[in-house]
């Protein structure tokens, strides 16, 4: 039974945009009835068909990560936040769509993540320098973004915060899932949301089992400065 | 004339305040939080101002600044306003915000958020009942009233928070508390926190393949019909069921140890980055501090206690005190009356800015602690309450600081409250702080090496 062959995801966010919640619904096909702050690490398991439908479908465990904690704090925290960080297959990074700020730290929580031995140095320069977006593009782990509290975005900011996640993807050169944590349909089997997940575990998987890149798994620890430009919303 | 010119001086430096008490909260309180409601962030500045211009006066009155009727004027007008912001308009918000939490009630807010002013209002009086803060002159409706119970809270707040960091800051400080922590401590701790996620996650992979098995057996058996059908399907997924919930329990124990593996492993880390630091230039520097913090600590507590036994209230402040003991022992002529308004002013002046640099610290550290993205208008807003109540309380404590003359305003303002009362108070809350906090880091100190031991 559990000799499937399985990939590790983190799932990294702000504290209370609905990691959890998020990996319930994933895991469980359910809604999380009372979520409570996340200490140190929780993992919960879903079983994935690789290629579904066709001939090489194959079934793999995902396990799912969900780091707990803020970006910002005691450095204590961060160093022992770091064990979980070990031989990562892939990246799905939660921010709430209310919430610009947690959009916005999204960047330092992917470094903190792909550059884990050495300390978050991501500085986000406002102004001048052009984005680096090559470092993203040649990035060895696959990333999802996924925005959460969607219903709870009044529809005449609708709009803008859309196109401000457009530009979140673009940046992370990965897939934007918006939904609501409290609504299964958003991921039903069938919706676009549904295949983008599948898709997403698909390249995961893809890039764990079936390249032949033997360098597969290193991190940016060879880069030292970084520079975004993330101010295309502010 | 002057008058006005006075009125343009505080005005200014009130609106400066504001600014600060704004920047403070956007750039360290809400810092990873977007601000929604305006009227928060409002509140907030609102009370750090007018707390700060009750500072401001203090040392205006010092410095004999400003026309002495201007001042009493912008004394009684800021104490007015403080007083309502405190008990009028940061309770209603909070009650307000709770109640905008709670989804069910959210229809009626307005409603239930003057519901709760009126609970908190009741509560808020009856405090004054078994303390002898009133003498019967008083009428129901003065102002005393109101402040003697604020006074009350805030002085409760104030020693329990001097308690406490009386009792920390050495224990924090000296180096001879920290426990020894080796790399090798950490790297172990590290390495059994991943195996109890590895067996974590293994169980876990059980149950979702025992859940997926039940589900597509179950789609075959709903195909199956008929007698023997219906019994086969019952007695595989009662097994089924019942194995599950058995790991489910298994899993849910040992999620509860990786958190408590996590969170020693977070201390571990701490205590050797504190081992680190203290052997730093700064850090041997902070050492030294520590022991001297640690003999203040020790002589104030031995004077809250003497305080108390022997029932005796300082009638002189430090300063005269002081003057006097120069005068009179070592021999020292100089200007008295110069000098004691240097000494006051700059002593006043130390006691202000670290009162409020310590509160601020002291709440932002609370702030990220304990507010999350749903609570955290509501949190800010009770600091917000907190920190006015100790401001108002510290300028009445402060007047046994400042020599008589510069008293009188105090006692004018703050009308005849029984201030001896306020403190012996502070005494009293100060040593139960003081002492519960002793035997708490004494407690948590000798727990963590046996947590360690049983590795």
């Amino acid at each position: 039974m559990a000799s499937l062959d399985r990939v590790k995801v983190l799932v990294l966010g702000d504290s209370g945009v609905g990691k959890s919640s998020l990996v319930h619904l994933l895991c469980q096909n359910q809604v999380l009835g009372n979520p409570s702050w996340t200490v140190g690490c929780s993992v919960d398991v879903r079983i994935h068909d690789y290629k579904e439908g066709t001939p090489e479908e194959k079934t793999y465990y995902i396990e799912l990560w969900d780091v707990g904690g803020s970006v910002g704090c005691a450095s204590s925290i961060k160093s022992t936040r770091a064990v979980f960080y070990n031989s990562v297959n892939g990246i799905v990074l939660v921010h709430d769509l209310t919430n610009k700020k947690s959009s916005q730290n999204l960047y330092r929580w992917s470094l903190e993540a792909l550059n884990r031995d050495s300390s978050p140095t991501g500085v986000i320069v406002s102004n001048g320098s052009d984005y680096d977006r090559e470092r993203f593009a040649e990035n060895p782990v696959p990333l999802l973004l996924i925005g959460t509290k969607f219903d709870q975005i009044p529809d005449n900011k609708r709009n803008e915060v859309l196109t401000r996640t457009a530009f979140l993807s673009e940046d992370f050169n990965a897939e934007e899932i918006n939904l609501d944590c409290t609504n299964p349909r958003y991921l039903a089997a069938g919706t676009s949301n549904a295949v983008k997940l599948s898709r997403f575990f698909d390249k995961v998987i893809e890039k764990r089992y079936f390249t032949r890149d033997p360098s597969q798994m290193t991190a940016f620890t060879d880069r030292k400065r970084f520079n975004f430009k993330s101010l295309h919303y502010d | 004339m002057s008058f006005l010119v006075d009125s343009v001086i505080m005005f200014t430096s009130q609106v400066l305040f504001f600014g600060f008490g704004w920047l403070f909260f956007m750039r360290q309180l809400f810092k990873d939080y977007e601000v929604r409601q305006y009227v928060v962030q409002v509140v907030f500045s609102v009370t750090f101002a007018f707390s700060c211009t009750m500072f401001e006066l203090i040392i205006f009155e010092i410095l004999g600044a400003l026309s002495s009727s201007s001042r009493y004027f912008h004394w009684k007008l800021n104490l007015y306003v403080i007083l309502l912001v405190l008990i009028f308009v940061v309770p209603f918000y909070i009650g307000y915000f709770v109640v905008s939490n709670i989804r069910l009630l959210h229809r009626q807010r307005l409603l239930f958020a003057c519901m709760v002013w009126f609970t908190f209002m009741y509560f808020f009086w009856k405090l004054g009942d078994p303390f002898p803060i009133l003498s019967p002159k008083h009428g129901i409706l003065s102002i005393e009233q109101l402040i003697s119970r604020v006074g009350v809270i805030g002085v409760t707040l104030m020693a329990l928070l001097s308690g406490f960091g009386a009792v920390n800051c050495p224990y924090t400080y000296m180096s001879y508390f920290l426990r020894n922590v080796t790399d090798s401590d950490i790297l172990a701790l590290e390495r059994r926190l991943l195996q109890t996620m590895d067996m974590i996650v293994s169980k876990k992979k059980r149950i979702a393949m025992t859940r997926r098995q039940i589900y597509q057996r179950g789609e075959d058996q709903n195909k199956q019909t008929g007698f023997w059908g219906m019994i086969k399907s019952v007695t595989s997924t009662q097994t089924g069921s019942e194995n599950l919930s058995l790991i489910q329990q298994e899993v849910d124990a040992l999620e509860e140890l990786s958190r408590q593996l996590f969170l020693e492993t977070v201390d571990l880390q701490s205590t050797k980055e504190r081992i680190e630091y203290s052997k730093t230039f700064q850090g041997k520097y902070f050492n030294f501090l520590g022991y001297f913090f640690s003999i203040y600590c020790v002589w104030k507590i031995f004077m809250a206690t003497i305080n108390i036994v022997f029932d005796r209230v300082g009638k002189t402040d430090p300063v005269t005190r002081g003057i006097e003991i120069t005068v009179n022992y070592l021999g020292i002529q100089f200007d008295v009356k110069f000098w004691s308004q240097h000494i006051s002013f700059i002593l006043v002046g130390i006691i202000i800015v670290t009162s409020i640099r310590g509160l601020l610290i002291t709440l932002t550290k609370f702030f990220y602690a304990i507010s999350s993205s749903k609570s955290s208008n509501v949190i800010v807003l009770v600091l917000a309450q907190i920190m006015g109540m100790y401001f108002v309380s510290s300028v009445l404590l402060m007047r046994m600081s400042m020599p008589l003359e510069y008293r009188s305003i105090v006692t004018e303002v703050l009308g005849e409250l029984q201030f001896n009362f306020y403190h012996r108070w502070f005494d009293v809350i100060f040593l139960v702080s003081a002492l519960s906090s002793i035997l708490f880091l004494y407690l948590a100190h000798k727990q963590a090496p046996e947590k360690h031991m049983a590795l």
